[in-house]
């Protein structure tokens, strides 16, 4: 099978537009490392790496909801980053390292934000939850590394993980949305794992 | 999405080449604009070039000068993260921490932001109403239907959208320079002309054409750079487009205001620079409010309101005093 990801970019330009929609429907390979197992997946071009990780991994901890980068829902990490996964392609994130809710848990413990979600009721209907988390836990780390917000009172300042205010976590929380409106509580559990309770 | 092929791009040389002989072919880099448009089918490129790969394109700069250089692909949470960048251009970073989410900003990147298309409802629609920027000839639908979140300045029958970038109006209001490499060679391209204005060809956003690609973008070092602030007024208090935004800075002697920048969000298809306004605020104290209203009016003098959006020319100067006012506070 031809791989269009190895194929150069002026036979890719040189394509007539008749033969590519037949070859943009072939599938190709991505290479990932998810929750620290090395995966080969076949997708095509197009396929989110939503999709993928739901459909070709079954990994269906993270969810799928407006599909648009509005809501929050299918949060994942790439190399360490929270980002949308459905508003990526799953072949350009060709050797990242991709973590999922289901590889948060260590060992058969929970991860603390994990723990500290079911403490302080950071849910009630649960489908927002995996988004959460996973943001929740990427707001601790960009904290540590002194990244300010839209909330920080003057960001020509450092900042540190002291200054992470509740204001400060319902800012950099605001991409995800909970239609439960369960905000106070994923606030007070963001808090308590980053120990600024 | 409809079916396409992707590639990546090792060599500058060799996609601008290929994006210059094909016009179904698009370049993508964060892709949180581009797969929103595909999805919404407003966007159909056959062939998508990942451009992530190439050479020095994430690179953030502090240059000796006291300007900083972005790369084009450089992550808007990068750029907004960056000691430099919020030291010397606050404005800057904050402009980009008040748009879109966390996970966004981990994606977009500085090319695509300046290149975004706008968020009119009707543009977005995916049944195809009449949209000249979507379907050129087709009609506006804005033009006598919802307008609340559209131009105040500088439309046209043919278009009432506006640009929905915060940090192209602080790149605006900085006079920074976009760095094209296109089949020519590279140019530079003042920001204030980057974006056009609608006119009768509004499927044109912006000064780019086939084969050019954004490599950089510079923010030269200025006087008032270090005493600026970003102001955003929107529907929500987070993760929302603006309904209007200033970007503002100020070079002070005392209380005295020596030079002044101002642009604003949200009213036009453009970040709208109000030279006007920069022009008769030189010499007023910034302690004089209604010597800084008046001379925010003189930019409001050829507000043209739509339907629904009348409370923008108001709210718009209001915003535009509080920004200068929280940027003067800085100086």
């Amino acid at each position: 099978m031809s791989d269009p990801m190895k194929r150069s970019f002026a036979d890719s330009a040189s394509t007539s537009s008749g033969a590519a929609v037949a070859e943009a429907c072939e599938l190709i390979s991505v290479n990932l490392i998810v929750n620290d197992q090395p995966q080969t997946i076949m997708v095509e071009p197009r396929m989110t790496l939503l999709d993928a990780l739901r459909e070709a991994l079954a990994l269906t901890g993270t969810k799928k909801s407006c599909d648009r980068g509005e809501c929050g829902a299918c949060t994942v990490h790439a190399d360490g980053r929270r980002i949308l996964s459905c508003m990526t392609l799953a072949a350009m994130q060709e050797g990242k390292h991709v973590t999922t809710i289901e590889g948060l848990e260590r060992n058969g413990k929970l991860h603390p934000l994990q723990a500290a979600f079911i403490e302080h009721d950071g849910f009630q209907c649960g489908f927002c939850t995996s988004g959460q988390i996973m943001s929740g836990v990427a707001v601790i780390e960009e904290a540590k590394a002194g990244w300010p917000s839209a909330a920080t009172p003057d960001l020509r300042n450092p900042f540190t993980l002291a200054d992470l205010s509740r204001a400060e976590i319902g800012e950099r929380m605001s991409g995800n949305l909970c239609r439960c409106a369960c905000y106070p509580n994923i606030v007070d559990a963001v808090a308590e794992a980053a120990g600024r309770n | 999405m409809h079916p396409f092929t992707l590639s990546r791009a090792d060599d500058p040389a060799k996609a601008i080449a290929a994006h210059a002989l094909d016009p179904q072919l698009a370049f993508i880099a964060g892709g949180t604009d581009l797969l929103g448009l595909m999805k919404d089918r407003a966007a159909q490129p056959e062939r998508l070039l990942d451009i992530n790969g190439l050479p020095d394109l994430a690179r953030i700069e502090a240059l000796s000068d006291g300007g900083v250089r972005i790369g084009a692909v450089a992550r808007m949470s990068d750029v907004a993260a960056n000691a430099e960048v919020r030291r010397r251009f606050p404005v800057i970073a904050e402009s980009l921490l008040l748009a879109a989410s966390g996970q966004l900003r981990n994606m977009a990147s500085m090319g695509g932001n300046i290149m975004q298309r706008t968020r009119c409802a009707y543009f977005r629609d995916e049944d195809d109403v009449p949209c000249n920027k979507r379907r050129p000839g087709s009609g506006c639908a804005a033009r006598h239907g919802l307008n609340r979140n559209h131009a105040i300045f500088g439309w046209s029958d043919a278009c009432v959208a506006t640009n929905p970038s915060d940090v192209a109006v602080a790149l605006a209001a900085m006079d920074a320079i976009v760095i094209v490499r296109g089949r020519t060679g590279e140019r530079s391209i003042p920001f204030t002309d980057f974006h056009r204005l609608p006119g009768s060809t509004p499927e044109r956003d912006n000064a780019l054409g086939r084969g050019d690609l954004i490599t950089a973008v510079e923010v030269p070092a200025s006087v008032e750079a270090r005493a600026s602030h970003y102001l955003k007024v929107r529907d929500r208090e987070s993760y929302e487009f603006a309904l209007v935004s200033a970007a503002a800075a100020v070079a002070a002697d005392g209380r005295r205001i020596r030079s002044a920048r101002l642009a604003m969000g949200g009213v036009a298809h453009k970040p709208w620079r109000l030279t006007a306004a920069e022009t008769a605020l030189r010499g007023a104290s910034l302690d004089d409010i209604d010597a800084l209203k008046s001379a925010i009016a003189a930019s409001f003098t050829d507000a043209r309101p739509l339907a629904h959006n009348s409370f923008k020319v108001e709210l718009a100067q209001r915003v535009a005093l509080r920004a200068l006012q929280m940027a003067g506070a800085r100086a």
